[in-house]
């Protein structure tokens, strides 16, 4: 039980001009190397936790901990990767994933060579010094996902970042998401709307149920690893997604 | 190939306007008053020595001095503006309506200041330039997304990174879409600062010509003035195509 990567224990977070709070006495705990996901409409305070993970905000009260330790200035200490790839466009990919480190001070020939390894085994190999502009959508998050990995941080939150693929794209990049994080063992905090996704990748799923955020409704994934698509199929799972969609359903008001 | 499909209409237009502009004069026949392009470069030919070697460096370091103090005093103010929001308040406002000030009738008083040295001329170059550089990179360095930023801060960034490695160079397109219009209004500013006080310069030459009733002597200089500000025009455009290497695949 010790193991917790991340522990939200008694949350609370107002915006500063908002005369309620969004969340309100949150418990949450991620276990070290588990891939949990959170889904909820748009709106439903998805984004405010990210913020709160990263340190972009901080809790107005309560204690956010990582690795069992209160961590007050969390930036820097998790791994982000974004909904748009956020490549800087004058950057080359290669500088690019870099960025991570220059920001750390590193700068030298072995974290560069490092670098082009890591992008060759992300099959992008020879894109070193192309500039983002000059590669499919697909590639560019594979490199952004590349480039958080870099931040050297053990707990990655990744946010909805395959939602503006196309769905041939999303799906192989699922998949290769799933073979990076078990090669890696990380642990992966992954937000996204999309509630295939969520059943397909994850061993936990976190639903954002009302608001303010008080407890988190939650669905342990019935299926081992390695999965295929196929497995969403089974009739267990179509059930389990047939009650994620009418939790969300009921959350969002047209 | 791709020059001729690029610059080719405008060229012919020039030339078609060159005729007409040809015929025209030879018609009116008042070659003090409306010069033919033909005398123009005549007259070019014909004083080359006095334009190119004594008033063309004149006014080309006028030029020089006054783009490289805007430079440094719009980028400064800038940059300043952009890290603190009362100098912000302060100036911007000051700077936009400064743009109200008719700039030449103000040249004269610098004469009187500054009295025929190359500082008077300068002083108008840099008042008619700083603005396009100051307002260009300050909006650039304004206008940093937000979302970049955020991402940067979960690395760990500190203000010094962010400036650095995500201002900076976002904002550097702005800043040469100011220099692009500042080098042209350069050699305006040059020329007018000479028209009103000056012991040389294309300006200058100009003007004396017109008291001479030498209608070829001035436009030849104006023939030069147009000419270096295309080519700077072009040197800047060249500089931003290598620095900004990165925006030629979008």
């Amino acid at each position: 039980m010790n193991d917790h990567e991340l522990q939200f224990k008694n949350v609370t977070f107002q915006y500063k001009n908002e005369t309620n709070p969004i969340i309100k006495n949150l418990d949450l705990q991620i276990n070290k190397g588990e891939f949990v996901s959170v889904i909820g409409p748009s709106g439903s305070g998805k984004s405010t936790l990210f913020k709160l993970v990263t340190g972009l905000e901080q809790q107005t009260s309560g204690s956010i901990l990582l690795q069992n330790k209160s961590v007050s200035n969390r930036l820097g200490q998790v791994g982000y990767m974004p909904q748009q790839d956020l490549l800087l466009p004058w950057r080359t990919i290669v500088e690019n994933a870099l960025l991570p480190l220059e920001i750390k001070g590193i700068k030298n020939r072995k974290a560069y060579t490092q670098v082009v390894n890591l992008l060759e085994e992300f099959g992008l190999a020879g894109v070193e010094d192309k500039f983002p502009s000059e590669l499919s959508g697909g590639m560019r998050q594979r490199v952004s996902f590349l480039r958080s990995i870099l931040s050297g941080a053990q707990i990655l939150l990744l946010d909805e970042p395959f939602s503006a693929l196309d769905a041939i794209t999303r799906l192989s990049l699922q998949e290769w998401l799933v073979t990076q994080w078990q090669k890696r063992k990380n642990t992966i905090l992954f937000i996204t709307h999309d509630v295939n996704e969520a059943l397909f990748l994850s061993d936990r799923i976190f639903i954002f149920t009302e608001k303010p955020v008080t407890e988190l409704k939650e669905v342990n994934v019935p299926l081992g690893r390695p999965r295929t698509l196929k497995d969403l199929n089974h009739p267990k799972m179509i059930e389990l997604k047939e009650m994620l969609l009418d939790e969300l359903r009921a959350k969002v008001n047209l | 190939m791709t020059y001729i499909q690029k610059y080719g209409a405008s060229c012919l237009l020039v030339v078609i306007l060159l005729c007409i502009w040809e015929i025209g004069a030879r018609i009116v026949n008042l070659g003090f008053i409306l010069p033919t392009p033909i005398e123009i470069l005549l007259k070019l030919w014909e004083l080359r020595e006095p334009l190119f070697l004594n008033h063309l460096p004149a006014t080309t370091l006028v030029i020089l001095i006054g783009l490289f103090i805007s430079i440094v005093i719009g980028v400064g103010l800038a940059v300043w503006m952009s890290v603190n929001k009362t100098v912000e308040k302060t100036f911007y406002p000051l700077l936009i309506s400064s743009q109200t000030i008719p700039i030449i009738a103000l040249a004269p008083i610098f004469v009187l200041w500054f009295g025929y040295s190359i500082w008077s001329k300068v002083i108008v170059t840099v008042l008619i330039t700083f603005f396009p550089i100051t307002v260009n990179t300050f909006d650039g360095l304004r206008a940093t997304n937000k979302g970049y930023k955020d991402l940067l801060l979960t690395m760990g960034a500190s203000k010094k990174d962010i400036f650095f490695k995500l201002q900076v160079p976002g904002s550097a397109p702005n800043f040469f879409s100011g220099l692009k219009v500042a080098v042209t209004l350069s050699v305006i500013g040059a020329a007018i600062g000479e028209w009103i006080g000056a012991q040389a310069g294309l300006g200058y030459f100009s003007r004396r010509m017109m008291t001479q009733f030498d209608g070829a002597g001035v436009f030849a200089p104006i023939v030069i003035l147009s000419a270096i500000g295309i080519l700077f025009f072009v040197i800047v455009g060249a500089v931003e195509k290598r620095i900004l290497k990165w925006r030629k695949t979008e």
